[in-house]
């Protein structure tokens, strides 16, 4: 008898434990007057191997959108070695906060029978809004880790909308009938992250004062972190480079 | 103070009842787990193991990952169903099959694969291993059940309905994998693989051999909605109409019998020698 009843406080711990998760501990974090930027520049530093040229041939329709071939986007390194397409974020220091998605969708465009942004970043339960700007039909097709895997055609001009629902760094997706088309899906639980663009730069906006370990993600060169302390009304600095 | 003091036993009384709650449903939650439920049948998962210890774990393995010992030797390889990605299904693309989905695919078996045909066990028994196929997989109790995809009525063939499904296997590129004439050769089929990254052949549509989630005209159209989860076949749910759905599959009829009639050539042909 007395092993069943440890046996039931033990399980209705472990119940506990679980049904704590469940408990929202929603602690919002508002922009206000203290809230402060991090902002910086992501780097290459190496030698960048020159982008490969894509045979579209297999569908005249892309073809035609390239007149001269298209080429590969896995490491885009610009002047000064700046490089776009990496994710910066907050990785550690928002422990215990929840944060609502924003209403306005996040678009992912086919252009050019390549994705339009290589990379993109959106939260949790955001819309994601799928376009298809070709004049060819394309199926948009995530591999995710933790997420719901869907796989949709969307012939030219027809509306999709999606989501993720759990937060994934980063989904690769691509398109089986254009095998070469290949991009990535960030996913946050919190609004703090920022894609780089040409000009290699980031900005995480209306941060709180706090310590943050903040990371770059880049879908070929990896990941690294550093450690910031943003104090009110100091916008922090803070660059990072990848050395190959 | 004596405020204070009631309402942290307030608090207290209602943390404490929340947590039992939670309890509670965490534990119906994992009981439904454990179930599955066909029509009036209801499995049981612990039933379910000694069957799949069985019949089961050879290709699919003890942990359900797909990793058994006959696996190596399997193309395409078994279902890993700690990810619950099924190609059968009658729930959108991406969603969690129907227990009767589970179900039918045990019974039907996987065609064009290594998965047979497991009518010869007692319906019960089949209705046991979806609740312990099911366990493997904690999203069966994380995520909301999914209602079946609607089927649209059958609009009947005709030779304007497959013309207009042919052009519609050029627009809707299904021909860049499944080829011109749907032998599974189109210019994209050699790059593709499925959700675990094994390599992949389009389906010959021409073989007239049976599809992988079964053969009726209503099981073709399901698969085109739905989309076949963890192989590069996608949805069409939000591409086609169901009439131009149903054109798609008169049009795939076609192949199939155009392959039917070649066999049947064949066998009558007298040798030329």
């Amino acid at each position: 008898m007395k092993v069943k009843y440890v046996a039931f406080a033990l399980a209705a711990f472990l119940g506990a434990l679980v049904a704590g998760d469940w408990l929202p501990r929603v602690v919002p974090v508002a922009a206000d007057s203290a809230s402060v930027s991090v902002s910086g520049v992501v780097k290459f530093q190496g030698a960048v191997l020159p982008p490969t040229k894509i045979d579209m041939s297999t569908d005249p329709n892309c073809m035609k959108a390239h007149p001269s071939p298209g080429t590969t986007e896995d490491v885009v390194v610009g002047a000064n070695g700046v490089l776009e397409d990496a994710v910066v974020y907050v990785s550690g220091g928002l422990e215990g906060h929840a944060f609502t998605p924003p209403a306005e969708p996040v678009v992912l465009e086919q252009k050019g029978c390549t994705y339009k942004p290589h990379v993109i970043a959106l939260q949790a339960n955001q819309k994601l809004n799928v376009v298809n700007g070709d004049s060819t039909t394309h199926n948009i097709h995530p591999s995710p880790a933790n997420n719901r895997e869907w796989n949709m055609t969307q012939p030219p001009g027809v509306p999709l909308e999606e989501s993720f629902a759990r937060e994934e760094i980063a989904i690769p997706v691509k398109c089986n009938i254009h095998p070469w088309m290949r991009g990535y899906v960030a996913v946050f639980k919190h609004p703090f992250f920022a894609v780089t663009g040409k000009d290699g730069s980031f900005e995480l906006k209306n941060l709180p004062a706090g310590n943050y370990t903040v990371t770059v993600w880049h879908g070929k060169l990896g990941t690294q972190s550093q450690q910031v302390t943003v104090a009110a009304g100091q916008p922090a600095k803070l660059d990072f480079v990848f050395k190959q | 103070m004596r405020v204070i003091t009631m309402r942290v036993i307030t608090k207290r009384v209602i943390a404490e009842t929340g947590a039992v709650a939670a309890l509670m449903l965490f534990a119906s939650l994992m009981g439904v787990a454990q179930q599955s439920h066909i029509g009036n049948l209801v499995g049981n998962a612990k039933s379910g193991k000694a069957l799949y210890q069985r019949y089961c774990i050879f290709c699919h393995g003890a942990n359900g990952d797909g990793n058994g010992d006959s696996a190596p030797y399997i193309d395409p390889k078994p279902r890993d169903f700690t990810k619950a990605t099924y190609k059968c299904r009658s729930t959108p693309s991406g969603s969690l099959p129907l227990d009767s989905d589970l179900y039918d695919t045990i019974t039907r078996g996987v065609h064009a694969s290594g998965m047979p045909s497991w009518r010869p066990l007692l319906r019960q028994e089949r209705a046991d291993l979806v609740a312990y196929v099911k366990s493997f997989s904690s999203r069966f109790q994380e995520e909301p059940a999914v209602a079946a995809v609607s089927l649209p009525p059958q609009t009947p063939t005709s030779p304007e309905s497959v013309k207009r499904g042919g052009e519609l296997f050029r627009s809707m590129n299904c021909w860049l994998c499944h080829g011109n004439d749907g032998r599974g050769n189109g210019p994209s089929a050699s790059s593709l693989t499925d959700s675990k990254g094994y390599a992949l052949k389009p389906f010959d549509l021409s073989s007239g051999t049976t599809l992988k989630c079964g053969d009726s005209d209503q099981g073709i159209l399901r698969d085109l909605i739905t989309g076949l989860d963890g192989t590069p076949m996608p949805s069409f749910s939000s591409a086609l109409k169901p009439d131009q759905m149903w054109d798609l599959v008169h049009y795939l009829a076609t192949l199939r019998e155009a392959a039917k009639h070649h066999t049947a050539v064949a066998a009558v042909e007298p040798k030329s020698e």
